[in-house]
């Protein structure tokens, strides 16, 4: 470890691995801090990821690819399946290998990587600019200055509040969730499970993403919203009883997704915000994995060219924001309104959209025809679905992680 | 007050995300409330996954 970094990244999910991974790339001297003691442990996803969104960044390598999936099924309140395939519509991940696996690609390209490193605070400069991290590791407390900090600490994003950024999430802004990997889950195999219903997961939806051998992740978020009166605990454990009553559960995981736009602010001097920290999963599918990439990667890019420059104002950082909203952020704002629509659907419409979608013939039921019938009485909305899912389905309904 | 259940804590960082003063102290496997701070506004009560947290009445 050296006493001075271009770059200092604090988190080591997919955000900010893929940050510290290109900006050793741009140049850049780059260190990670990773609080838990294990790269992608505790697993907080449900590993689910789009195909085209994830070949777009790396390429999809069988050592952390547990299950591929051709087909998802939409389920109604009533138990009437929608069924949409295409051979390539994503995977199943290992999250554990994946995290691993990005942590290596930074790791390779130079960047050095410290885990139970637990950030403390940050240092400023005189004109209350960000410039270093104090963190603790194994009962040592250390002080270390860097041009840039990046916040890639999830969902909580303490660091970006020390760095005076607003990060709080409004209730109506967070799913809440909770899930078992379960195994004796009887499932087809190359499918994803969607269940949508306002009384069994209010605000939110019901997943099963099968692994292989029986063994499925089956979990639910629910909106903060609605939180208040029943937890996401019990309405899983209901929904499990009802469908999987033979099925063992292996691990249990719970977290916070942000579906929210992208925050307000993401750049200071000194400072980038990124992933789950920043707001920037995907607001109706909750989706964070391949958005983290995205944003990730762009402000590695962006951090190295600012080191080189010798320019770490926000002014020039600002470019990653830009270029943020040009490649995923402006489809999230509408993708946020599309959300507060479809998630505000009673049993009563989402029934009827599963019986309208089914009475077309399948060559035409796509993800579009089901947000048309779905939103069939909000034509302005009908007319964003339509630009979102202009670009892909995949992209777009990037399964919840 | 606002009270938390240790042993039934994942540590996943959700009720800090909504917390509007920021009271939470969340590490590896350690949670507390700054009581000082807390404002007992309950958004933490509401978002764990898991029932962990519970407001008392004092």
């Amino acid at each position: 470890m050296s006493d001075h970094y271009d770059v200092i990244v604090i988190g080591a999910g997919p955000a900010g691995s893929m940050a510290a991974w290109h900006a050793s790339l741009g140049g850049a001297k780059v260190l990670v801090l990773e609080k838990d003691r294990d790269i992608g442990l505790p697993v907080r996803c449900a590993e689910g990821v789009g195909a085209a969104g994830l070949q777009s960044l790396i390429e999809a390598d069988p050592r952390w690819i547990a299950n591929k999936i051709e087909g998802i099924n939409l389920i109604s309140p009533h138990g009437k399946r929608v069924h949409l395939a295409n051979e390539d519509f994503g995977y199943v991940l290992n999250r554990k290998l994946f995290d691993n696996f990005l942590a290596e690609k930074a790791s390779k390209a130079g960047a050095e990587i410290l885990t139970k490193a637990y950030a403390e605070e940050l240092l400023f400069d005189e004109k209350g600019d960000v410039n270093g991290v104090v963190f603790s590791r194994f009962g040592k407390r250390l002080s270390l200055r860097a041009k840039i900090v990046m916040g890639a600490d999830g969902v909580e994003s303490r660091v970006g509040r020390w760095a005076g950024i607003r990060t709080q999430l409004k209730l109506r802004d967070i799913e809440t969730c909770v899930q078992f990997t379960m195994a004796n889950v009887d499932v087809t195999p190359s499918d994803c499970d969607f269940y949508f219903s306002h009384e069994r997961a209010p605000g939110g939806y019901i997943w099963v993403f099968p692994k292989g051998d029986g063994i499925a992740n089956v979990g639910l978020g629910i909106s903060g919203e609605y939180a208040q009166y029943q937890s996401p605990l019990r309405y899983l454990e209901d929904f499990v009883q009802e469908h999987f009553p033979k099925a063992s559960v292996l691990t249990t995981t719970v977290g916070g997704v942000p579906v929210a736009p992208t925050n307000k602010q993401i750049v200071k001097n000194g400072f980038m915000l990124i992933g789950d920290a920043a707001h920037q999963a995907n607001p109706i599918s909750g989706g964070g994995i391949v958005p983290a990439m995205v944003a990730g990667k762009l402000a590695g890019q962006v951090a190295a060219e600012a080191v080189q420059t010798g320019d770490v104002s926000a002014a020039f950082l600002k470019k990653y924001e830009r270029q943020w909203y040009k490649s995923e952020g402006n489809t999230h704002k509408i993708t946020y309104r599309l959300k507060e629509a479809v998630y505000k659907l009673t049993d009563d419409d989402l029934n009827k959209t599963a019986d309208s979608i089914l009475s077309l013939p399948e060559g035409k039921r796509t993800i579009v025809a089901v947000f048309k019938k779905a939103l069939y009485n909000k034509p302005s909305l009908i007319l964003d679905a339509l630009k979102v899912f202009k670009m892909s389905i995949s992209e777009v309904f990037d399964p919840l992680s | 007050m606002i009270r938390i259940k240790e042993d039934r804590c994942d540590f996943c960082g959700t009720c800090v995300s909504v917390c509007p003063v920021d009271c939470i102290e969340l590490r590896e496997t350690v949670i507390k409330i700054d009581e000082k701070t807390c404002t007992d506004c309950k958004l933490c009560v509401y978002v764990c996954p898991i029932e962990t947290l519970e407001f008392v009445d004092e």
